[in-house]
């Protein structure tokens, strides 16, 4: 059956797989952390990234890794603009608005993008993309290996930020308590926007980690938000840490999964997964106790 | 029983309605809004009374399809007999996960999370497991006899669903009246005072869960006899979860005919944005979402809130909030 | 209460309209022919369901441009476009629509599951429905009388693909005894695998494994694995060109090389557009698909259209233009819009000027008895056929060389 000198590849391409994850995960985490509401739109958003790398490529020569340079303020001014003045408002303040709100989002964006760029799958040759780092018996594709890095290097930075700077810790305050924040003199609607704009930024980066390796059409986006969704909860809601450990951990128990069960069946694993925890540790595996 | 005329008069109103249309393509399209009003009103007894948000009304409705469509052709029965097994599976496999779910506390979020990690499960098993027949799908014969519910002409397949509706309408109103809907409502509005006064809240969930299972398996199993067709991405695929919760949300939670209203209005306004944008791909579905938007910026409370609005008679908030914290 | 009012009224209105909008079926000679496009243009399928479209409606154009349908006085041929949003009962509504539009006859559905529910629902209306791709055999086998399937469905698929792998690998000395097949999890994916496994061993082949994966799969990287851990001569993918880019990739980037990558209905062979931009994943792979005579004129010019509005040309495109052209015969030979006689003429179709290796159209129950899938090669920066022989262009290179 599966022999054991696949064992330790596969579990490296899971941490690779799981570190993408993680990110697309992280940007999830922060705004439900924060807003408490479940962002339909995050897939929308992550192909619309994804469509915006590819431009960046095709049209002005840029190469992904610099495109995320400004791709992630970009988008980052997207995620504040459309909290602020589109979802915030719309919403009256109800979770299942904002339900409803992001969900019209996904399909507006989803299907403005196919009605400009129609559905081609498209993708981008890169010089780099079929390089590979051979660790033993494994050969792990040098973007991917780029993206764990950039992955982690991002979970960290962010880790400080929310510790460390006074708007992480305002992000913090207001996900906390709402109320509380709000007396203390902080402005909720501003810090909403921050936070939907800095998990809007994350997929900005992700989508520049995953162009070399991935393709691009109008529902590229939504395979990753099931997932990530998972890894949130896993992770515990609004926890970053919990959400890079949740990931790479997604990624490995996918990769093994399938490995054993079959690509079909092995998605399985991830969603039993899910629902043990959920029922038995509802705080996350990684998450602060209740 | 107070407020069935209005249920009555919309039945026979809505009754007349082939006899007034010879055209099937109105009366398809009165199915597909059906349709969904009905998955809706399944998914608005949970969520809509009891503020129980499920995203993963899938699980009910593929039952009802798998059900329905499977022991006919794996085993020969009768439809009609298959049909009212895949509502009792429907109900069975609510049953399961609400109790598994409600009796481990999961509310809000955790609890529209994992209905939907339920329904992703489930879509995966069928579409390996061989009974379902894979990735493959299962076939119903062509068998147009009344016996095998399958019609001729749409207008008799129209009637049952109507037929259907009008019951899940009538239960929910019976519902909304009794001591249960009361309990629902209490525990939507505030479930640890409810359980403070006594109401068996896991209960009362369990049951409102069950049944609004089987309502929307109902809907799966009306699906599989009208399209003599079901695979595991049409029957357990997340579109029927949002679809059986944008009807009531748009159309009104906690109303009788919220659902109703919202899938009217839901695939009228799918039609219209059709023509409004003609041929090109996408832009339909542009439109679409711009006026989802709009009508959630302008209808906070759903078509139900905005009629009562207009009649000035405010309401008592029928808003079910998803936990707001996870401490 | 403004508000209210007008979402009433709309509201009525709508429904009003869609009452009114279904005109009568009665047409008048020399008046326009119309004719259902039925494609899934948006969701999941839709780049495929617009290749489809384009296809159809190139069909229709050269029709009317070379002077309409001739026995009813030169009467053009009018499409009436629907989208299925990749959704059996998106199909479903469309076919209702277009019935009560008026038209003769439905050409498309591209999936099977849509192919299955909007066959269906014409034929409750007598209405002649040709399905442009769909491959599941049971879209033929359910007895609909206004059912045709212009291409191949898996039998036939799977069969030939079979012939042509022993018949390459005989050629070539029988380098390979092992086989791998990596196949999606839907209808199309999984039928086929099912054919595959259990015939590949009665024609000499083993078969190690057989992975199923989902549609989408966001990472290849343990399928690769699999492969090179069980290293067969042969790896047979039948999955959906985005994952077919995926996996090609990724067994280039974990260096897996086996004797020959032999797709059945994949992506690669027989798509221009992953040849030109992954030229070195998509050498020497083999693909047995749907594809265009090569010796067609007509196939290569249209080809050249389509390269020159920056297309590529891909099976959707010349199945649905051969279909229009099939169907406008009939009406030709039918003499009339005539649903009924539409169908009769279809029964006794030999129709031989479409684009496709099939020699004159023959439908018996529905399913056009030349269709036949043919293989494809990359060869350089081109897709060469290399089966049957009578339509090749190029000899099969087997085994890979060695780069």
């Amino acid at each position: 059956m599966v022999s054991s000198v696949i064992l330790v590849p596969a579990l490296l391409n899971g941490l690779m797989t799981g570190a993408v994850y993680a990110l697309v995960a992280l940007g999830l985490t922060l705004i439900y952390g924060v807003l408490h509401i479940i962002n339909f739109a995050h897939g929308a958003l992550l192909t619309a990234a994804l469509f915006a790398a590819f431009f960046a490529n095709k049209l002005l020569g840029i190469d992904p890794y610099v495109a995320a340079l400004f791709l992630a303020p970009l988008f980052f001014g997207i995620g504040y603009a459309l909290q602020r003045f589109v979802i915030g408002p719309a919403a009256h303040g109800e979770d299942r608005n904002i339900l409803l709100v992001t969900l019209g989002l996904a399909v507006m964006i989803e299907n403005a993008l196919l009605y400009a760029f129609r559905a081609d799958t498209r993708t981008i040759n890169l010089s780099y993309a079929f390089d590979v780092v051979e660790i033993g018996n494994s050969f792990l594709a040098v973007p991917r290996v780029v993206a764990f890095g950039v992955v982690v290097a991002i979970a960290a930075l962010l880790w400080f930020a929310m510790r460390w700077t006074d708007t992480g810790k305002a992000i913090r305050a207001v996900a906390k308590e709402k109320l509380g924040a709000e007396l203390s003199g902080i402005n909720v609607a501003h810090i909403y926007a921050v936070t939907f704009g800095l998990g809007t930024a994350c997929l900005a980066v992700t989508a520049c980690l995953l162009i070399p390796t991935y393709y691009i059409n109008p529902h590229a986006g939504n395979a990753f938000v099931l997932i990530a969704f998972t890894i949130v909860v896993l992770g515990g809601m609004g926890s970053v840490a919990g959400a890079m450990l949740g990931g790479l951990f997604v990624g490995v128990v996918e990769s093994f999964s399938g490995l054993y069960l079959g690509e079909s069946l092995g998605q399985i694993g991830i969603f039993v997964m899910f629902i043990l925890v959920l029922l038995f540790r509802p705080s996350g595996l990684f998450g602060e106790r209740a | 029983m107070k407020g069935l005329a209005p249920i009555a008069t919309v039945a026979v109103l809505l009754a007349l309605v082939p006899f007034i249309t010879a055209s099937n393509a109105v009366l398809n399209f009165l199915v597909m809004a059906f349709l969904i009003a009905l998955a809706g009103q399944g998914w608005n007894i949970l969520g809509g009374y009891g503020g129980q948000y499920s995203f993963g009304h899938a699980a009910f409705f593929g039952t009802g399809t798998y059900v329905t469509a499977v022991l006919q052709v794996r085993y020969g029965m009768n439809a009609w007999l298959c049909f009212a097994l895949g509502i009792a599976g429907g109900a069975l496999v609510g049953a399961v996960i609400g109790g598994l779910s409600f009796r481990s506390g999961l509310r809000g979020s955790y609890f529209a999370l994992v209905t939907l990690a339920f329904a992703e499960v489930l879509r995966i098993v069928a579409s390996v497991a061989p009974i379902t027949g894979a990735g493959v799908g299962t076939l119903i014969k062509l068998d147009l006899r009344p016996e095998a519910f399958q019609f001729q002409s749409r207008a008799p397949f129209y009637w049952v669903l109507l037929a259907l509706l009008v019951v899940s309408l009538i239960l929910t109103r019976i519902i909304e009246d009794s001591r249960f809907g009361a309990y629902l409502v209490a525990l939507r509005e505030n479930e640890d005072a409810a359980k403070a006064l006594g109401v068996d809240t896991t209960l009362v969930k369990l049951g409102a869960m069950t049944i609004s299972a089987a309502i929307t398996a109902a809907a799966g199993g009306f699906y599989a006899q009208y399209f003599l067709f079901v695979d595991a991405g049409i029957a357990y695929g997340p579109w029927i979860s949002v679809e059986a919760l944008l009807a009531p949300i748009i159309g009104g939670v906690g109303t009788v005919f919220g659902p109703l209203l919202g899938a009217l209005v839901i695939r009228t306004l799918g039609e219209l944005t059709k023509i409004v944008a003609g041929d090109a791909p996408g832009l339909d579905l542009v439109i679409y979402g711009s006026v989802l938007v709009a009508v959630v910026a302008f209808a906070p409370r759903g078509i139900a809130g905005l009629i009562e609005r207009v009649r000035g008679r405010l309401t008592p908030p029928a808003a079910p909030s998803l936990e707001r914290s996870h401490g | 209460m403004s508000r209210d009012n007008l979402n009433r009224r709309r509201f009525l209105q709508s429904t009003a309209a869609a009452a009114l909008s279904a005109p009568s079926i009665a047409r008048a000679q020399g008046s326009a022919v119309k004719v259902g496009v039925l494609h899934p243009v948006s969701g999941a399928l839709s780049y495929s369901g617009q290749q489809g479209r384009i296809g159809a409606q190139l069909a229709i154009e050269d029709i009317n441009a070379a002077g309409g349908i001739k026995a009813l006085g030169g009467a053009k041929i009018e499409a009436v476009l629907g989208d299925a949003q990749s959704t059996p009962d998106g199909g479903n509504a469309e076919v209702e629509k277009m019935n009560s539009a008026g038209v003769a006859a439905i050409v498309g559905g591209y999936a099977s599951s849509i192919c299955l529910a909007a066959s269906q629902t014409a034929a409750r209306y007598n209405l002649p429905y040709i399905v442009d791709v769909g491959v599941v055999d049971s879209i033929v086998t359910r007895g609909l009388k206004n059912t045709f399937r212009f291409g191949p469905g898996f039998g036939v698929i799977a069969k030939t693909a079979l012939d042509n792998l022993v018949a390459i690998n005989d050629a070539a000395g029988k380098p390979a005894k092992t086989v791998m097949i990596v196949h999606e999890d839907s209808a199309f994916g999984s039928g086929l695998s099912k054919l595959l496994n259990t015939q590949l061993p009665e024609r000499g082949f083993q078969v190690l494994e057989v992975i199923s994966h989902p549609t989408p799969t966001r990472d290849f990287n343990n399928v690769a694995l699999k492969v090179r851990a069980q290293n067969p001569d042969i790896v047979i993918p039948a999955n959906y060109y985005n994952e077919y880019v995926l996996f090609a990739r990724t067994m280039q980037q974990q260096r897996v090389r086996p004797k020959g990558i032999y797709s059945v209905l994949g992506g690669a062979a027989s798509s221009y557009k992953f040849v030109k931009e992954f030229p070195e994943a998509a050498q020497y792979i083999m693909d047995c698909n749907h594809w265009f005579d090569p010796k067609n004129q007509k196939a290569l010019e249209l080809k050249k259209r389509i390269d020159a509005r920056n297309e590529f040309y891909t099976y959707e495109v010349y199945m649905n233009y051969s279909c229009i052209l099939l169907l406008a015969d009939a009406i030709e030979r039918a003499g009339s819009a005539d649903r009924a006689r539409i169908i009769g003429a279809l029964e006794n179709s030999t129709f031989g000027g479409h684009l496709m290796p099939y020699g004159p159209t023959k439908f018996v129950n529905g399913q056009n008895q030349g269709a036949a899938p043919v293989n494809t090669q990359v060869i350089g920066n081109d897709i060469q056929v290399i089966l049957p022989a009578s339509f090749a262009s190029a000899k099969a290179v087997f085994p890979m060389p060695r780069a």
